[in-house]
């Protein structure tokens, strides 16, 4: 029986990848270096900035998880990921040498390429969001090829916010702007004090040209679209990474589906014109 | 030898029993229609003998019923719940099993289904439909599913004409019944005495050329053509038309889906009685102690409660947005995704609905803006 499908596809079924490092990056939040076992198949791995890999523990399941690593990395792959459900627990409980299943790189990352040479606006809410901290890295890594870059991140309250020392130095980097805002502020709070929305109207950016990466809860990224098109950024300038349920990461399963899209494969990275339609009533 | 496809002969029902046994010589076990907790389902047939016959299914929204058909034909009921999804997307099946070792190691390895050659007797076109819509999704490139290919490939189709439609039939206004048109092996049309039969593939030419049938008679020919015309005047329901993106997409806050989910369970048997459903949950199966572990699908309903969870967050929290994702996807966002709708007129859904939601009478609602 000649067959169009490949049983063993190596995106299908996962591989033994072995954790080589592990960062503790706040107490509930760890990054994971992998290697995948199988040397040809680590160095023939190539992902592109805004993709995910399903991270696999036998017994337990299966979970997509942004790669963090810079995509010119060969050497491991990097997730930064939050202890925030069953198999996301027992993922932090990994060590150095610990093995698991990895299957990927899978969906469509950030048109990091057509950014080049232009301003961009990173918008990030909630509790912090791997695949803009991977855009945010990329970018200070070739510094020189990007105009300004601009990150923007409200949170309720001044504790909301992890890594504050990441957000501090990334400040510190040529051209690169770090806006924070909180609801409500705290001893030493160095950053705004009132609505993320306030901070718009300051973005050092050429806005027709400037390109504007989001990714956090969909209320915050409808608003900052809105801002940022009020501001003057065409809409096809702006990119969202969506986040939906998802058990296949191929499109076949049928959960992460956001009206005719397959979040896994037709995305996580969407332009902004391609989901406003939609993105705007609850419940797709 | 092969026969032209395409080719007309006439299979006398006292000769039903050598396709029965033809199927089985070439290694065919004979799927058909049988009685079980008063549905009609599929199951092993042993022989010819063994269809029910002058079987009828009265069809109504939540109800089923089985009457007697004064004809007495063999394929006189419409359909039953179970379409023919399952014989290529398993309810459930393991996908892979991992093993890992003393020292930590981790081996993979995928699991093949081992499906048996089937033949499956007493097809509808609106199943075929299904079939081709499940085909489109689980085969599509980059990513094409080996188990659904697998069990897609063993399957051998006998297709029957329907003459008799439900009342919850609107296959005809989908396009794609009552008279099957492709994706069928063999495909029959029953007359009073016997069926018109004609092959749709090679291994169907094959079959049909062995039988060595007579030809059908123009009459029988024509007489098949008209029955399936009457069936499709029967229909009384219908869908206001083939693309109904703009009913759906334009409504999304209409009131009519508070309406409709007053009355909908959120039960999930609409999706599972449906033939092109496809969600499935993935899942591990944890061994007891020999360190093995399966990774296992089965089928899942946009109605469950975890369909659309993420963590800390339910996208669809209620039976409201439940019940809209899951007819914007079928009549709406299917086209965007197979280049047509997702339903196939079969009216499954409305006879297995428990409270008897009927989705042409919700589209005609949606219609009629609030």
């Amino acid at each position: 029986m000649t067959m169009v499908a490949n049983l063993s596809d190596k995106m299908l079924v996962p591989q033994p990848a072995v954790v080589v490092g592990r960062t503790q990056e706040s107490p509930s939040i760890f990054t994971l270096k992998l290697r995948l076992e199988d040397g040809a198949a680590q160095a023939a791995f190539r992902h592109s900035l805004g993709q995910f890999n399903m991270l696999y523990l036998p017994g337990v399941g299966e979970v997509p998880i942004s790669i963090m690593s810079d995509p010119e990395d060969q050497q491991a792959i990097g997730h930064t990921i939050r202890a925030v459900g069953r198999v996301t627990n027992r993922l932090a409980e990994l060590q150095i040498g610990d093995r698991i299943g990895l299957r990927g790189p899978f969906g469509r990352g950030w048109p990091i390429e057509n950014m080049k040479g232009r301003d961009v606006v990173v918008i990030t809410g909630g509790l912090g969001c791997a695949p803009v901290v991977a855009v945010i890295h990329y970018i200070l890594r070739r510094r020189a090829d990007y105009g300004h870059l601009t990150i923007i991140q409200g949170v309720k309250k001044a504790e909301d916010l992890i890594w504050r020392d990441q957000y501090a130095q990334w400040n510190t980097h040529p051209d690169t702007h770090v806006m924070v805002a909180a609801d409500e502020g705290g001893p030493l709070w160095p950053w705004h004090i009132g609505r993320v929305t306030d901070l718009f109207g300051r973005i050092p950016m050429q806005p027709d040209k400037a390109m504007a990466v989001m990714c956090g809860p969909e209320g915050m990224m409808v608003v900052s679209a809105k801002m940022l098109a009020e501001h003057g950024m065409p809409e096809e300038n702006m990119f969202l990474s969506m986040e939906r349920n998802m058990h296949c990461a191929v499109g076949h399963c049928g959960h992460c589906q956001f009206g005719g899209a397959f979040v896994c494969k037709d995305g996580p990275v969407f332009s902004w014109p391609q989901v406003k339609g939609l993105i705007a009533h609850r419940g797709f | 030898m092969n026969l032209p496809l395409g080719t007309l002969r006439f299979l006398g029902f006292h000769k039903l029993h050598e396709l029965f046994g033809e199927l089985q010589f070439r290694g065919y076990r004979c799927m058909g229609p049988a009685i079980e907790y008063d549905a009609i389902v599929f199951r092993e047939l042993a022989s010819a003998k063994e269809l029910p016959r002058g079987v009828q299914a009265e069809q109504s929204p939540g109800q089923f019923r089985l009457t007697r058909d004064p004809r007495n034909r063999y394929f006189a009921w419409a359909n039953g719940p179970q379409a023919i999804k399952p014989f290529a997307f398993a309810p459930r099946e393991s996908l892979w099993q991992v093993q890992r070792d003393q020292e930590g190691a981790l081996k993979f390895e995928p699991l093949a289904p081992q499906p048996a050659k089937t033949a499956i007797i007493g097809v509808r076109a609106c199943d075929l439909a299904g079939l081709a819509l499940q085909d489109a999704h689980f085969l599509k490139p980059p990513y094409p599913d080996p188990n659904y290919e697998i069990r897609r490939k063993s399957l051998f189709l006998v297709a029957v004409q329907c003459a008799e439609p439900a009342a919850t039939c609107f296959c005809a206004s989908t396009g794609d019944g009552p008279t099957p048109q492709s994706g069928f092996d063999l495909t029959l049309a029953e007359m009073e005495n016997g069926f018109v039969i004609s092959a749709g593939s090679e291994a169907g030419t094959e079959v049909l050329a062995a039988l060595k049938l007579e030809e059908a008679t123009p009459k029988q020919v024509q007489e098949a053509k008209e029955q399936g015309e009457a069936a499709a005047q029967k229909q009384s329901r219908s869908l206001p038309g083939r693309d109904l993106r703009p009913v759906l997409m334009n409504n999304l806050e209409h009131a009519r889906w508070d309406n409709v989910a007053a009355r909908c369970l959120s039960c999930g048997n609409c999706t599972a009685v449906c033939p092109t459903c496809f969600c499935h949950a993935e899942m591990d199966e944890p061994s007891t102690g020999t360190g093995e572990s399966l990774h296992v699908r089965q089928w899942d309903s946009c109605f469950n409660e975890g369909h659309a969870c993420i963590h800390g967050h339910n996208v669809r929290p209620d039976t409201r947005t439940r019940y809209r994702q899951w007819l914007t996807h079928k009549l709406a966002s299917w086209h965007d995704q197979y280049g047509r709708s997702g339903c196939v007129g079969c009216g499954r859904c409305i006879t297995w609905c428990p409270a008897g939601i009927d989705l042409t009478e919700e589209i005609a609602a949606l219609g009629v803006n609030a």
